[in-house]
């Protein structure tokens, strides 16, 4: 492996000396550096404490070797308060010790923080017929799912609660137990199970832990992380390639579900993909561009309207590479969209009268409106095309294009993952349901386990203020509310306590709240200050975001000129139009101005991107 | 002496006796919560406060994970209940409740154990709306639910009518006495403008913490016992001579609640402890509050029954505490003789009225395809000049027609194919469920939707015995609280888990003997291979007028148990 500047932290003399140095390093010395060098990072705090001199390195690796006490982690999944009681205990019980113990119930716990735990002790319950109780059924789906952390030198024991009567005595603890050490984890003290009469078995099981807990505290054990193991997790990231919008990552789809709820018109999913080993990372506002594949179903229409041979090939670029038709026209090719330099092209390859008539200057109504709603089957069907070859034919098309989409995923707070909110593009035109090209996909036919080919697409017009006491004001209705839970969620990882204010819309409350249970913890933890909704269609008289901008509209100016951002994400044609419209009479209203000051106001807060759109 | 019968006195108080203390009887901020349009539901400590207003926060179980997974909260929505003393409505305040369960509930009506009404599937938009139509129509919700007196039960017994308005007057004026006295109710659900609130002002009865848990309240008629006057924590006993109400017979320390695996909870019968007269029901009702008011456990809620403070102190400190309260002395209990606890089904005639008790499977009025009941029963009342009662068996009456209306009531009752459910196995016809699934938050298994087709695979087991038209009580609960006063079956199912039931048997016919733990955790297999030997050795071996309850005793199939206290006891024998 040859280090570059592009592949590499490292700047160009940099990677000479160490390109030159490393292939005559031999095992052990390798071993002996990657110790050597991971030792300052992972000890900086008691190397600063000690304020000696530099550390020589035979002693820095001694001091790798010597494990820091372990940080314990209690879990409880509690249906009567039981659980939680025997957690409470071993708590106090470790922190006499002067442990480095934190508690929590299941559902209050980030999965992704097991990655920090080292010690993990978990006492469950068991709900009915062996089901996870309430407060840890997020938790337990998580760890069965293919999201769930390696658990590598993981330390953990389970406390199970149960029933004997019950046919699934104990059975969430037993699955807990299972799956931890099937993740990786090494089992520290085994599994209790509690009959109704747990305070026996409970307090031996507390006892067994605390003493092994406690040994492990005095005794250095031998198989902490040697210079060995951290060689190979660092290794990893030097051949890396660089995936970007011309060489796109193929995420794995972790995720994919429906947001709306029974009763609702609309589809929208909320999709989770891996980025885990693509070096992406990516700000709130940020978007995510997706390759899609064209519906099977069009594609094979198109090819057998036409008589053509599916597996004919036919070149895809200029660079003379060939595919199948049938690929080509799935991934390299738009054909859902119908263009005027489209029907340009195509008159030249074909005669047809009907097609050089709307292709007149005079015809551009008749050509809009025959264009509008229509695809390449369409297209096929109302023109005669004659013997025109697939090879020739698709010379004529557009590449696919990616679509963008704004990421509903904080990077700080998951870095392995992105989050997008994709409403399901679905009507009827011409006689055919049609449906989204990249939506459509998604909401058919993607499966988690499968692969999207993306990258990140950086949207400088919509970034967040660095200054955490600029207020923060954001308006998005439908899955304009995307790029605010990737914020606050950034802010939430950061505990960053700003003044935010959420106004957000759909059309039914019960079905339509994309994310409620998001901004409802967010306002609890005073992440988000203030949320507004307005769902216009549970009342007789429709209510929208700018009404409920309106209703609020002294405060709201307020906000304003004390400095606040103002963010707008979502529909351009209406929503972003009325809400400009609305900001602006609370100008006129609030601020005494005429229209014509109000228009300046807002577009110095422009200026002073204080005023950012995504609108689409 | 008291500090040693009742050891909680020194115990931490239950977080809600702080929720109650810091209500300023009960507001709360359920004004508030009403007005938070991020939530469907309001605060939990609301949540708690809102069931003194009739109502509770519930939410719809079957789409609740599916919810979850979209990361939406839970399809919150209410049940409202409505306070009925005797179970008696007018036909005008039938029609508008008729209209509510169409408007803002989900379209039926459950008539429940304790004789009120119920709504299901409210949303925290409507709610308000509803309560003001329910007190519009002269009704009222309030302590329909909570810690404090609740739905005071009567015998609905509509041929002996003097006797029956006598009693129910009593019923209402108890109900009354009881009520709370917080202005809260009128503030937040009737726009009323907010009142300092004092606690002597206030409360008189309760003061500021209320109860340490619901307080239930029922008189019966003897020979009936419909009201299962062994169930209630203080029951009235009506004692007749000649046909003329002389007074009643009290007895206290009832109560079905358990909790499964806990052997320090416990389904109790009351036990009657002397005779008052008539008029002195008020008084002593007031005085028997105070001394659980006093004496209850607030420190565990599972243990804050009345029966547990009786059971603590014992029969005969209470007596002499209640005598001293009063400041005279009870009688001794009179002769009195209980039947059965179940209904009489079809036409009677009383005082020259007519009255049609109808079967209604599990309270439920609704309409399916092949039985518009809710429909006929609209049309009924648009035409009855009487009033509907509903019993404590879930069923209803329509009273007081007079002879000119019975035609046109029964040509109705035709058209619309409404039954009084003679037809039935008796079994049915002596059944009750429980609502359970999807909207009661405490339920673990299914109830009033699973009983139905329980009992049609039973019943071929009854017809194979030749024992169809033996009446037999059956009760089904989704949870071991007791809604439908499951302790006292014949043969009772209690739910543990989804499709898991435990089995009791050998309550008494006329609901005065609590049954025994026969089977555990046990579903719908087991439940029929257990019941069917024992139904066909029954019939077979039944001596005249014995009641399956009382056989399965006599068999030795399980233990007679008189007694909560030997409630445990008797079924860790045959396990």
């Amino acid at each position: 492996m040859q280090l570059q500047v592009e592949n590499s932290p490292f700047n160009q003399e940099q990677t000479d000396y160490l390109n030159h140095l490393l292939p005559t390093l031999t095992e052990a010395q390798r071993i002996w550096l990657s110790g050597f060098l991971a030792v300052p990072v992972t000890m900086e705090a008691p190397a600063a404490a000690t304020a000696t001199a530099a550390l020589d390195p035979a002693e820095a690796q001694q001091n790798a070797q010597k494990p820091a006490a372990r940080n314990v982690t209690i879990l409880f999944g509690s249906e009567t308060g039981n659980g939680q009681q025997v957690a409470e205990d071993m708590l106090q019980k470790l922190e006499e010790k002067d442990m480095d113990v934190t508690i929590s119930a299941l559902d209050d716990f980030k999965p992704k923080n097991l990655k920090k735990v080292e010690d993990l002790l978990i006492v469950t319950a068991t709900h009915g017929e062996g089901d996870p109780p309430d407060n840890a059924v997020a938790f337990y789906e998580t760890l069965f799912s293919r999201k769930a952390p390696k658990l590598d030198g993981v330390r953990f024991s389970v406390l199970s609660l149960g029933d004997e009567s019950y046919e699934f005595f104990c059975q969430t603890g037993k699955d807990f137990d299972k799956r931890l050490e099937e993740l990786g984890g090494e089992r520290l003290y085994s599994r209790v199970d509690c009959d109704v009469d747990f305070d026996e078995d409970a307090s031996g099981w507390i006892e067994g832990v605390f003493g092994v807990l406690r040994e492990s505290l005095e005794v250095p054990s031998a198989d902490e992380s040697t210079p060995a193991a951290q060689l190979e997790t660092t290794s990893l990231t030097a051949d890396q390639p660089v995936y970007s919008r011309t060489n796109p990552f193929r995420a794995e789809v972790l995720e994919n579900l429906n947001l709306n709820d029974q009763g609702s018109n609309k589809e929208t999913r909320h999709i989770e993909l891996s980025l885990e080993g693509s070096n992406f990372d990516f700000e709130p506002g940020d978007s995510l561009g997706i390759f899609p594949e064209n519906d099977p179903e069009l594609v094979d229409a198109l090819i057998a309207r036409m008589y053509w041979d599916p597996d004919e090939s036919v070149p895809i670029n200029k660079q003379g590479e060939v595919r199948s038709l049938r690929n080509a026209l799935l991934t390299n090719f738009e054909i859902t969209k119908l263009t005027k330099p489209l029907l340009e092209k195509a008159a030249q390859l074909f005669e047809n009268e009907w097609l050089s008539a709307l292709l007149k200057p005079e015809q551009e109504e008749e050509r809009k409106a025959y264009l509008d709603g229509r695809d390449l089957l369409d297209f096929v069907t109302d023109f005669e095309l004659g013997d025109v070859s697939p090879g020739e034919f698709v010379q004529i098309l557009r590449k696919m294009p990616a679509r963008l989409y704004s990421i509903a995923s904080s990077y700080q707070a998951n870095p392995d993952e992105v989050h997008l909110t994709i409403g399901t593009v679905a009507y009827h035109a011409h006689g055919r349901d049609r449906k989204g090209v990249c939506s459509g996909q998604c909401a058919l036919r993607v499966e988690p386990g499968e692969q999207l080919p993306v990258y990140i697409h950086r949207n400088p017009n919509f970034k967040f203020p660095a200054d955490a006491e600029a207020p923060v004001i954001m308006v998005g209705p439908g899955t304009g509310v995307a790029p605010y839970r990737s914020f606050l969620e950034e802010r939430e990882e950061a505990e960053v306590n700003g003044k935010t204010w959420l106004f957000y819309g759909d059309q039914h409350f019960a079905s339509d709240f994309l994310y409620q249970v998001d901004w409802q913890q967010w306002l609890k933890e005073g992440i988000l200050t203030k949320m507004d909704v307005a769902f216009s269609r549970d009342t007789a008289e429709k209510v929208y975001v700018q009404h409920r901008m309106q209703e609020h509209s002294t405060e709201l100016y307020q906000w304003i000129t004390e400095g606040a951002y103002v963010y707008v994400c979502g529909d351009e044609k209406r929503m972003a139009k009325d809400v400009e419209n609305a900001l602006l009479t609370i100008f006129e209203n609030e601020g005494q101005m005429s229209a014509d000051e109000a228009g300046d106001y807002l577009k110095k807060m422009r200026q002073e991107k204080r005023y950012q759109r995504d609108v689409y | 002496m008291t500090d040693n019968k009742f050891p909680h006195m020194n115990e931490p108080l239950d977080v809600m006796e702080r929720i109650k203390r810091e209500s300023d009887y009960l507001r709360g901020t359920i004004k508030e919560g009403l007005e938070d349009r991020i939530t469907a539901a309001i605060s939990e400590e609301d949540t708690k406060l809102l069931k003194f207003h009739g109502s509770y926060q519930q939410d719809d179980r079957d789409v609740r994970d599916g919810r979850r997974r979209k990361k939406l909260e839970p399809a919150y929505q209410f049940m409202i209940r409505v306070r009925a003393p005797g179970g008696v409505a007018t036909p005008e305040q039938w029609l508008t409740l008729d209209d509510l369960a169409g408007k803002y509930a989900n379209g039926t009506m459950k008539l429940t154990t304790r004789q009120s009404f119920q709504f299901h599937g409210i949303l925290k938009w409507n709610l308000k709306k509803t309560m003001q139509e329910i007190n519009g129509t002269l009704m009222n919700t309030l302590a329909a639910c909570g810690d404090v007196n609740r739905n005071v039960m009567c015998n609905p017994n509509p041929y002996q009518s003097k006797v029956h308005s006598e009693v129910y007057e009593w019923s209402k004026q108890l109900s009354e006495h009881l009520s709370p006295r917080t202005n809260a109710y009128h503030e937040i659900w009737l726009d009323d403008a907010k009142v300092v609130d004092t606690k002597e002002a206030t409360e008189p009865i309760y003061g500021e913490t209320y109860l340490p848990r619901k307080f239930k309240i029922g008189i019966a008629v003897p020979p009936s016992n419909d009201v299962d006057i062994y169930s209630h924590d203080l029951g009235f006993i009506a004692i007749l001579e000649d046909g003329e109400l002389k007074g009643f017979n009290v007895a206290v320390g009832g109560g079905m609640g358990m909790t499964h695996g806990d052997t320090n909870t416990y389904p109790q019968v009351a036990r009657v402890i002397g005779f008052i007269p008539a008029d002195k029901i008020i008084e002593t009702a007031e005085k028997v509050v105070t001394i659980q008011r006093d004496f209850g456990n607030r420190s565990n809620r599972k243990n804050a029954r009345f029966k547990y403070t009786i059971d603590a102190g014992g029969v005969d400190w209470f007596k002499d505490e209640l005598n001293e309260r009063l400041g005279w002395d009870l009688e001794e209990a009179r002769d009195f003789n209980f039947e059965h606890n179940g209904d009489r089904y079809g036409w009677v005639e009383g005082d020259g009225r007519w009255h049609y008790t109808l079967f209604i499977q599990n309270g439920r009025v609704k309409d399916t395809e092949d039985y518009p009941l809710m429909t006929g029963l609209r049309e009924i009342a648009k035409v009855h000049t009487g009033d509907f009662r509903l019993t404590p068996n879930q069923n209803l009456i329509i009273a007081n027609v007079t002879g000119q209306k019975k035609k046109k009531i029964d040509g109705l009752l035709k058209e619309y194919g409404i039954t009084e459910g003679k037809e039935y196995s008796a079994l049915k016809r002596n059944s009750m469920a429980c609502v359970a699934f999807p909207t009661c938050g405490l339920a673990m298994a299914e109830s009033e939707r699973y009983l139905p087709s329980l009992l049609e695979k039973i019943e071929v087991i009854l017809d194979e015995a030749g024992i169809r038209e033996e009446e037999i009580t059956i009760r089904m609960t989704g949870c071991p609280n007791g809604c439908a006063r499951p302790g006292l079956a014949e043969i009772a199912l209690i739910g543990k888990a989804p499709g898991k039931y435990n089995m009791y048997l050998g309550g008494g016919f006329a609901g005065e003997r609590l049954n025994t733990l026969y089977k555990e955790n046990i579903g719908e297999d087991d439940i029929l291979n257990a019941l069917r030997p024992l139904l066909i050795q029954y019939a077979k071996e039944r001596q005249k007028g014995e009641h399956f309850g009382d056989y399965v005793i006599r068999a030795g199939v399980v233990e007679e148990v008189h007694s909560g206290l030997d409630f445990h006891k008797a079924a860790s024998v045959k396990k």
